[in-house]
């Protein structure tokens, strides 16, 4: 038997706002632990949560991106669990209102449409950060928390369980990633947690309606990670139905290393969460106006960019795509665009040499030391001739490292290119003169000697003759 | 004079034309509470020496006249479940006994930045929970009446210290009566204001939904004075009510035309019968005045203890998960560290504590939240419509505070006894308006009797009016010793 996977993940963000979800704490990447807390993220005894409207904010937007009818009325929860880096022991989250549902995520697979439906998206507290001196809490002599992490705005992104393989659910992440950067609520780190995925994974016989039993998946830090767990379990779980035997409901956590999932607890062990709305926050109201404003403050989303690209620029699908996959790349392109006549030159030397550069040096295209002026000055140049495109990839180079303009750098290396007929010509006819062997057999039909002729003319010159024209006053001449 | 008996509002006029210093007055109180604690046992912690350096200063800038408030220089006591910064917090709770907050409560600061003096901190049932005081783990609070017999509770060490002069006034919390009760027991004036009148920033929360700071007076107009002084927004309690001036008292009290509710309810079941002649008493002396009583019904009543039992619980189940021994509090010796979480709670907390806990947990539990916590909250629900619809009718009720005067240690020796003692006091918090306990007589025993008013939202003023009133009839007349 043939069995399908379906598949559906939740997506915790992290929020970049400046400060706590309910204190005034900071919530920056990287500082000294413990540093940023106060007795609110801390749990202590009579501190009370204050909302972060920001926050708010920026969860609603990312719902909005992400398709979602808004809760006009919504509320907080608490979600009641034990573990020592939950300082209040609960959780404040959201339960059976949450801010957004009801959306979808339109994304690309293997070069055609595909969509995942969103089920909610709700707002909730980070906890702190547990570091064990062993494997775990219990294998440990000792374990470290900071709190510096506890109370940072968090949204957890619920999908319908739409997703078919795990390339689509791959295909999906880097959509959805693509999509809340462009918003600009969360920056979307895996590596460093501000994004982090599980993902719940069941198989049916083809063709069958109702779901099988489904096994979540749980530690994988990389989309990689989350595409290679999903396939293994789509494996083992077919192994195990095509055995005889069932799947059994449980939670099982990605080994990176062995490459495999391994059980972490079983259904009945699962928790009892005790929801019940958090009575130190009174429920909110969301006017739409409000919601209106927020929607009009969301800036032209991927997918609508790409499409826009492709229709204005005249550029293919994968370049398009290529460009629009960050907000800053696409944001260069269209900048270098509205200076440069040639879009499709502007999106090759983006997304080609510029990119090498980029990831070469480790820079974000946003401080490029080339800026978009610059890099349509440059190809200004190479549309009118002045310089090769050969010369022109030298060229940016240098511009990378000194950042000076291109017209400075053509100059100082002397690479202007040299179009013209008479100086070209007197090389030319002497060079001809020069291979009266060559010039004959040229003359009695072997096309390929001119080739020959170019790289003898191009020496000469140092490479600045102006191919186009060299070729053409070969022809003229060997003719004659 | 007697200083230890005098009121707050008499004090402030004895500082005011120079004929006492605040030290002097703190003086007399750390003079009162040497003499007192030993048979009476309201604090749990002194802060006596700072409470001097404050008096002084308070003198000072009396002497400049630089008065930070008109009560500057008054001291108070405050419950030890308020958070005081470098001043331990306990909650009469083991799990809190070394608890040293690094932050002033909101009611804290504003006792602070008004110039009161900070006597010490006051004993309570462990976090709140308890009608006798007889559950806090660290000490025992006798009734100033009679040492036999309990002082109430929870606040009972804050009603004991008022009753015995060892302070002017205090601070207490009311989650299901705990300021109403003690007070009633101790024969002192107890106001529980209308919910989110206090802000609750750094008052330990047993049940967040209920829980309301209020203070304690020798006086009507003592006890509202404080609470107009700690009343007000607060930005870090969002269920703080937006900023509006507390107006309290007024010279000329009447009660002429007010219309005036005796719910059966409170006044049925076998209620004792000196609770329920007293009652009347003032019952009698009201409709002489020209107030309109009527009888009326409030049929949710017989479900309140249940109710509040059932919402209590559950909050208290998830705000007192946070005791781990992990950051702060009591930390057991264990061989792992689920072994210490586990020893930790088990040796800290009181039986009391670990029923509510097991009791709320139970009643968030999946399966059971329908059945439990989610009926109670349409109850609840069900509870405020009716009582916005009495007071349609009348502008405020009258009930004995507590089915019992103070009873002797041991003598609730069941817990559905003890909880049996929030009958009449319950219901103002899971409808959150405020409730006003008055001292209304004595019984046989020479035990004072509590009456309650209660009134509809932000009706303190109104309430605090009536008690007042029928304080002078009490006593004839504003300046009388007690």
């Amino acid at each position: 038997m043939t069995y399908e996977p379906v598949i559906g993940l939740e997506i915790h963000v992290e929020l970049l706002t400046a400060t706590k979800l309910f204190c005034g704490c900071l919530t920056g990447f990287g500082a000294q632990p413990n540093s940023q807390c106060c007795p609110v993220c801390l749990g202590l005894p009579g501190a009370l949560p204050v909302l972060n409207r920001r926050a708010v904010e920026f969860a609603v937007m990312a719902g909005l991106a992400l398709g979602c009818r808004i809760h006009t009325r919504s509320k907080f929860d608490r979600k009641n669990y034990f573990y020592p880096d939950l300082p209040k022991a609960y959780q404040i989250s959201q339960f059976d209102l949450p801010f957004c549902v009801d959306g979808a995520v339109s994304f690309e697979l293997d070069g055609g449409p595909s969509e995942a439906g969103i089920t909610r998206v709700h707002l909730e507290e980070e906890a702190g950060k547990s570091v064990h001196s062993g494997d775990s809490i219990l294998g440990s002599t000792y374990s470290s928390i900071d709190y510096n992490r506890s109370g940072i705005p968090l949204i957890e992104i619920v999908t319908e369980p739409d997703l078919r393989s795990p390339e689509a659910a791959k295909a999906f992440l880097e959509q959805l990633r693509t999509t809340l950067q462009y918003t600009g609520v969360s920056d979307c780190k895996m590596q460093e947690g501000s994004l982090r995925c599980d993902a719940n994974v069941s198989l049916r016989p083809v063709g069958q309606e109702p779901f099988g039993t489904k096994v979540e998946v749980k530690n994988m830090n990389s989309f990689r990670a989350v595409e290679r767990a999903l396939a293994y379990e789509i494996h083992r779980q077919t192994g195990v139905l095509t055995g005889g035997d069932t799947v059994s409901q449980e939670t099982r956590a990605w080994d990176e290393a062995r490459g495999v999932t391994v059980s972490m607890r079983s259904k009945e062990e699962s928790h009892d969460y005790r929801y019940f709305p958090e009575p130190d926050l009174m429920p909110v109201t969301m006017e739409a106006p409000w919601i209106e404003g927020l929607r009009a403050r969301l800036p032209e989303l991927p997918l609508a960019r790409k499409r826009r690209f492709c229709r204005d620029f005249s550029l293919s699908h994968d370049e398009a795509y290529q460009l629009t996959q960050s907000r800053e790349t696409a944001d260069f392109f269209e900048a270098a665009a509205a200076l440069h006549p040639s879009p499709k030159a502007v999106s090759n030397w983006i997304n080609g040499e510029l990119a090498r550069l980029l990831n070469e040096a480790g820079v974000a295209i946003t401080v490029s030391p080339v800026t978009p002026e610059m890099l349509s000055k440059l190809l200004d140049y190479v549309k009118a001739g002045t310089i090769s495109s050969t010369a022109a990839k030298d060229v940016l180079e240098d511009m990378f490292v000194t950042k000076r303009s291109a017209e400075l750098v053509i100059k100082e290396k002397g690479l202007e290119q040299i179009s013209d007929s008479d100086a070209i010509g007197s090389v030319v006819q002497a060079i001809i003169e020069a291979h009266p062997e060559e010039a004959a057999a040229f003359r009695a039909g072997k096309d390929k000697v001119l080739g020959f002729f170019v790289g003898q003319v191009m020496r000469e010159m140092r490479g600045k003759a102006n191919p186009q024209v060299v070729n053409e006053l070969l022809r003229q001449k060997l003719r004659n | 004079m007697n200083l230890q008996t005098t009121s707050a509002v008499e004090l402030q006029r004895l500082l005011n034309d120079g004929s006492l210093s605040s030290r002097e007055l703190v003086d007399r109180c750390a003079e009162r509470i040497s003499d007192q604690e030993p048979s009476i046992g309201a604090f749990l912690t002194l802060s006596l020496d700072t409470a001097k350096a404050e008096a002084a200063a308070s003198d000072e800038r009396r002497r400049r006249g630089a008065l930070l408030s008109p009560w500057d220089g008054i001291p108070v006591a405050v419950k030890d479940n308020i958070c005081t910064r470098g001043l331990r917090t306990t909650c009469g709770s083991r799990m809190l006994e070394r608890f040293v907050p690094p932050y002033d409560a909101a009611v804290v600061e504003r006792l602070r930045t008004a110039g009161l003096p900070v006597l010490g901190k006051t004993n309570l049932d462990e976090f709140a929970m308890g009608s006798s005081t007889e559950n806090s783990a660290l000490q025992r609070t006798c009734n100033p009446r009679d040492t036999q017999r309990v002082p109430g509770g929870s606040s009972g060490g804050s009603a004991a210290a008022v009753a015995a002069g060892e302070s002017p006034w205090a601070l207490g919390s009311d989650t299901g009566g705990s300021i109403r009760q003690p007070a009633a027991f101790c024969g002192v004036v107890g106001i529980k204001p209308t919910y989110g009148t206090v802000s609750r920033y750094g008052l330990v929360a047993y049940a967040s939904s209920l829980d309301q700071i209020g203070t304690f007076g020798r006086r009507v107009r003592d006890a509202a004075s404080l609470l107009q002084l700690i009343a007000g927004h607060d930005a870090r309690d969002s269920t703080s009510l937006p900023a509006e001036t507390l107006q309290l008292g007024s010279d000329d009290p009447s009660v002429r035309g007010l219309r005036v509710g005796l719910p059966l309810e409170y006044l049925e079941h076998g209620l004792n019968a000196e609770i329920h002649q007293a009652v009347m008493d003032a019952v009698r002396r009201l409709e002489e005045a020209g107030a309109v009583v009527q009888e009326l019904r409030l049929p949710l009543t017989d479900y309140a203890v249940e109710t509040y039992y059932l919402i209590a619980t559950a909050e208290a189940s998830s705000n007192l998960a946070r005791y781990d021994g992990v950051r702060y509090g009591y930390r057991a010796e264990a061989d792992d560290s689920r072994g210490m979480f586990e020893m930790s709670r088990t040796e800290g907390f009181g039986d009391e504590v670990k029923r509510r806990i097991m009791l709320g947990t139970y009643a968030l539990s999946a399966g059971y939240y329908d059945a439990y916590y989610k009926k109670a909250q349409q109850i609840r629900t069900m509870m405020r419509r009716e009582y916005e619809s009495a007071f349609e009718q009348v502008d405020v009720l009258l009930t004995p505070t507590s089915p019992t005067t103070a009873f002797a240690f041991g003598d609730k020796s069941t817990p559905l006894d003890m909880y049996l003692q929030d009958i009449f006091t319950v219901t103002s918090n899971l409808v959150g308006i405020p409730a006003v306990s008055l001292p209304c007589g004595e019984d046989s025993h020479k035990l004072p009797i509590g009456l309650q008013i209660m009134g509809p939202h932000f009706s303190e003023a109104r309430l605090v009016e009536t008690a007042e009133w029928l304080e002078r009839q009490r006593n004839g007349g504003d300046s009388h010793d007690l």
